[in-house]
């Protein structure tokens, strides 16, 4: 213990990254190098940034207290899409390195390798796939069912807040100390104290707990907001299918996360406190925990899935000029994989050696999910048949979904199979297979819901060109860079190896290679869309609101929508609410009256809440306790203060919604309604001509 | 870089060629389980391609009709136009009960297999040969009771003879899978697992810990020598005559000392209780780190 313990506790100088590259100079410690300063110079560039543009106050006033679900889902999708870049990054480093390492040690060291196998799969899933389907959600699902916001608008901030400071928590990794070696399920014993001492775990713990109790937060949130707060008239059986799949994806989150919470806890405990949960001696098992983690991990890669199967239930009717195919099936299986899912994880540890009846239970269990994933699949297909299909690219990264995702499929029940499974498990098979799931199965449907939402969001559309380029990148690149991961894992290469003994795997990881590279210009490319779509806005903008001839209620207001989302509270006459009301004529008519509207007030809780929860981990992994002390009692304040507080809402008085709703009307009968065939064309102003 | 010259030396084209290959999952190396050494290889692949055929009959139609309908119902394409149609009793039935059926199909054959293909069931051929293993870090001890000698990376099997693997671990969860051979099973500290395995085409193979335990996890990998009955009797005689030392506690100690062996140990004795005692003192003392 040093004698700055009190202040620093295990913090050292050379727990700065710098400092390895410094001393013991390599290309492994200079990539590391260069990534903090990666980091390190992007965050005094935001600095910059904000203080040159005079934007600290309105991010302050504006977005960070805001209780506005919109803003809140626009600012977990840029949490999201930053993660996703150093994910991707990070994905590449590792392809190159298995590339150049057959029987050579490559470019990294094998302790770089590990941090990088871990963070990537950490950020993919909990800061990367989790907000942004946490921000889709939030941004569409309230304005869907016809509602002003969510049921607890400051608590969907605390969400964020936290989500936020755990990825934070990973970022800042990069500069002090490292991470973990134990990939994204960090599985004890070699995550203990006694195999994995230092910070690496605790940053992996602390992080995961703060995304963790924010998602349990959501989900309770998102849950509640559904059953209450429906517009009249949208009974459960008209919901559109988003706010279906959200509200099974909600009940999921509250029941998941809570393993979760408890596993990462009790792996804390063991590390910190001396207990043995998960040691090996002192009555310990290690398989407890493989037990916890999976019985969260299932449901996870449900949670990851289902609302992007809501997203293309949304984007494959309205592409088609047709009504969804088989709702009541859809909305069957969706609940049926909810349930199941909880009943498979075991699948995960078939080869833990229980009894063959046991593995046949739950080989079975996670077979039948195929049934109602089938049946899902089939309904998509028969959505567009007999419809005018326009391929926009939120619907080509959909039609790419449904051809990948069957590919997965297969693989999926081969590997349900327990015998399958003990050839092909913690190979790369598995790695191919779970990739052939997430990438169309859950990154296509957040792709194409931000293609599909941007222009209600922001008020114009994203460029289809470099839209497409980037479809056809991320589509090639996807085949290219696992297709070869099926061929290996069935050679028996394993997942996680920074170096391989078999010369005949090179061609398969050359081309693997070269896949990932493709998908990074895909990645690339997804951002100079943006780029360019935010330059050339003018010609892409869509003010009346409804740029693709859409279905739901979400779409019956100006883009981007005003702050109250509805003027009035639509009445829900079917299904396809905005669809019906389009063809009534109903769709663009003034309400009787107005009346005043009550908005939850701005509330700077949530960005202390997040603050506060940044000095407790940082703290509780470097043992700096007066960090810790002064984080959790900042928190604890924040909260009380918080419950003083009696003002809580503001009102927007019912003339200025009056007025700014019928600018929007007016807007609406002045913009021509435009045919289909110029949806991508500057004519295209957000007003449709009704087809259906 | 090797990726450079690989490159250089027309890999480019080679390498477009083995992606076709790859996508085909037929083109592997004379590699992994899929090119079986055993007969429990043989029966998992066996099985991994009967999955593949049964699902055909649920995922053909959908390669062939999704084209088709991208193609015919594209937006000034000459499909009809239907856009209210969203219900079809013949259609629900078929694409529920297509898949019901497939999956019934395929959970019965699961059933049977899962059964058939229990790791800890004994192979038919005689009585199986003992063999306990036991992983560290980062290297495998195997110790041949029967037989009274213990390697460290190198395994030795008779062909055509059942082998009944026990294993734990002396490190953190490792995980045991000789591809050619097929099976894979954890090796957990304080804890023993099973598996049965059987080699019935002579040659030489890689055994592999599959399971990340830190920096030497690719190092550790074994020889496997898949020989004939006369050639393994006179390797235990060899062993033996060799003046390969004992396995003695201090043997057992060293061998916890994480590290990667230049090339295998052999040992002259298979002590009794040497794989117990590793067992009781994981429970005990726990297992050590770095
Ligand atoms: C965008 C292209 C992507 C590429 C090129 C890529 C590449 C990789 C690579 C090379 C590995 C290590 C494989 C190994 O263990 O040998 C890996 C692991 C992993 N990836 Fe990805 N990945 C991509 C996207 C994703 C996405 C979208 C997700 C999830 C949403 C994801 C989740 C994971 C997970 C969970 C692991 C396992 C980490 C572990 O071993 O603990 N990846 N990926
Ligand atoms: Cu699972």
């Amino acid at each position: 213990m040093s004698d700055w313990y009190w202040i620093f506790g295990n913090l050292k100088w050379n727990s700065l990254v710098f400092f390895h590259a410094f001393e013991s100079p390599s290309a492994s410690e200079e990539i590391a190098a260069g990534a903090a300063l990666m980091v390190i110079l992007g965050g005094l560039w935001l600095v910059w940034l904000l203080t040159v543009k005079g934007w600290w106050r309105p991010l302050w006033r504006d977005w960070l207290t805001s209780p506005d679900h919109k803003k809140i889902g626009i600012m977990y999708v840029v949490v999201a899409l930053v993660m996703l870049a150093r994910a991707v990054a990070e994905a590449v480093v590792m392809r190159l390195q298995q590339a150049v390492a057959v029987n050579d040690p490559g470019f990294l060291s094998a302790d770089h390798f590990g941090q990088l196998f871990s963070t990537h799969g950490t950020i993919m899933i909990f800061f990367m796939a989790m907000p942004f389907l946490t921000g889709v959600i939030n941004y569409v699902m309230p304005q869907q069912i016809g509602a002003r916001d969510v049921s607890f608008p400051v608590m969907n901030a605390v969400s964020l807040a936290l989500t936020t400071a755990g990825a934070v928590l990973v970022m800042v990794s990069l500069v002090f100390g490292q991470f973990e070696t134990g990939g994204w399920t960090a599985y004890p014993p070699y995550t203990g104290i006694r195999f994995s001492p230092g910070e690496g775990v605790d940053y992996w713990i602390w992080a995961v707990s703060l995304s963790s109790i924010g998602t349990t937060l959501s989900g309770i949130n998102f849950a509640v907001t559904i059953y209450k707060e429906r517009a009249p008239g949208m009974t459960l059986m008209r919901m559109p299918l988003f706010t279906w799949t959200t509200l099974c994806t909600a009940i999921l989150m509250i029941f998941a996360m809570i393993p979760l919470t408890a596993a990462t806890a009790m792996l804390a405990l063991d590390r910190y406190a001396g207990f043995h949960f998960f040691t090996t001696d002192k009555g310990g098992d290690m398989m407890n925990y493989a037990n916890l983690f999976w019985l969260f991990g299932h449901p996870e890669v449900y949670i990851l899935i289902l609302p992007a199967f809501g997203v293309f239930s949304e984007v494959i009717p309205v592409f088609s000029g047709k009504r969804l195919y088989g709702y009541t099936s859809l909305v069957w299986a969706t609940m049926a994989i909810a349930v199941l899912s909880f009943t498979v994880w075991l699948h995960h540890f078939f080869t833990m050696g229980q009894s063959a009846n046991l593995n046949a239970v739950f080989g079975f269990a996670t077979m039948t999910i195929g049934v109602p994933t089938g049946v899902k699949v089939y309904d998509w297909m028969l959505t567009m048949y007999r419809g005018r299909l326009r391929f926009t690219t939120a619907m080509l990264f959909s039609v790419m979904f449904l051809v990948t995702f069957v590919v997965g499929g297969i693989t999926g029940v081969m590997l349900a199979n327990p015998t399958v499974d003990f050839a092909t498990h913690n190979t790369l098979f598995l790695v191919a297979h779970f990739h052939n799931m997430l990438i169309p199965g859950l990154l296509f449907g957040m792709i194409a819901a931000m293609q599909f939402w941007f222009p209600k969001a922001f008020g114009f559309r994203l460029d289809e060109r470099w839209g497409k380029i980037s479809f056809w990148c991320w589509s090639i690149g996807f085949y290219v860079a696992f297709m070869p991961l099926y061929a290996l894992g069935l050679m028996g290469a394993m997942r996680r190896s920074f170096e391989w003994y078999q010369p005949e795997f090179l061609p398969y990881l050359v081309v693997a290679a070269g896949g990932a590279l493709l998908i990074l210009c895909g990645l690339i490319a997804l951002f100079v869309q943006l780029w360019v779509s935010v330059k050339h806005r003018d010609q892409l903008r869509v003010p009346a609101g409804d740029p693709w001839d859409a279905h739901s209620l979400e779409w019956m207001s100006a883009a981007p929508a005003p702050e109250w989302n509805f003027a009035v509270i639509p009445e829900v006459h079917g299904r396809e609410a905005f669809l019906e009301a389009k063809r009534d004529g109903t769709a663009y008519l003034p309400p009787e009256r107005y009346e005043d509207i009550h908005l939850p007030a701005h509330s700077a809780m949530a960005p202390l809440i997040g603050v506060g929860a940044l000095a407790l981990g940082f703290g509780l992994t470097w043992h700096i306790w007066w960090m810790v002390a002064a984080g959790f009692i900042g928190i604890w304040a924040v909260v009380i203060a918080r419950s003083f507080v009696t003002d809580t809402g503001h009102v927007i008085p019912a003339d200025v919604v009056q007025r700014e709703h019928e600018r929007w009307l007016e807007l609406v009968r002045n913009t021509p309604a435009v045919d289909r065939g110029v949806e991508q064309q500057s004519e295209n102003l957000g007003h449709a001509e009704a087809v259906i | 870089m090797r990726l450079a010259r690989y490159l250089n030396s027309g890999g480019a084209a080679r390498a477009g060629a083995l992606l076709l290959a790859a996508l085909s999952l037929a083109g592997c190396a004379d590699l992994g389980f899929i090119n079986p050494a055993g007969p429990v290889a043989a029966a998992q692949r066996d099985h991994l391609w009967s999955i593949l055929w049964w699902m055909m009959p649920v995922v053909v139609p959908l390669f062939v009709l999704l084209p088709l309908i991208l193609w015919r119902y594209r937006y000034r394409g000459a499909g009809d136009y239907r856009p209210d149609w969203t219900h079809s009793n013949q259609f629900e039935v078929l694409i529920w009960g297509l898949p019901v059926i497939i999956v019934g199909v395929l959970g019965y054959n699961l059933w049977v297999e899962t059964v058939e293909m229990d790791p800890y069931k004994p192979l038919p051929g005689g009585e199986p040969m003992q063999i306990q293993v036991i992983g560290y870090d980062w290297k495998w001890l195997f110790l041949y009771p029967e037989q009274g000698v213990s390697t460290v990376n190198a395994l030795y099997l008779p062909v055509n003879r059942p082998v009944e693997f026990e294993l734990t671990s002396a490190s953190v969860l490792q995980s045991f899978l000789i591809p050619k051979l097929g099976g894979q099973i954890y090796a957990m500290p304080g804890m023993i697992t099973k598996q049965n395995l059987k080699g019935d085409v002579a040659g030489d193979y890689i055994g592999l810990n599959t399971q990340y335990n830190g920096n030497n996890f690719t190092d550790q990998h074994f020889d496997v020598h898949v020989v004939p009955e006369a050639s393994f009797d006179a390797w235990v005689t060899h062993v033996k005559d060799s003046g390969a030392p004992a396995l003695d506690e201090k043997m057992l100690a060293a061998l916890q000392v994480p590290s990667v062996p230049e090339a295998p140990d052999l040992f002259s004795t298979a002590p009794d209780g040497a794989f117990e005692g590793v067992v009781e003192q994981a429970m005990v003392k726990g297992t050590c780190g770095i």
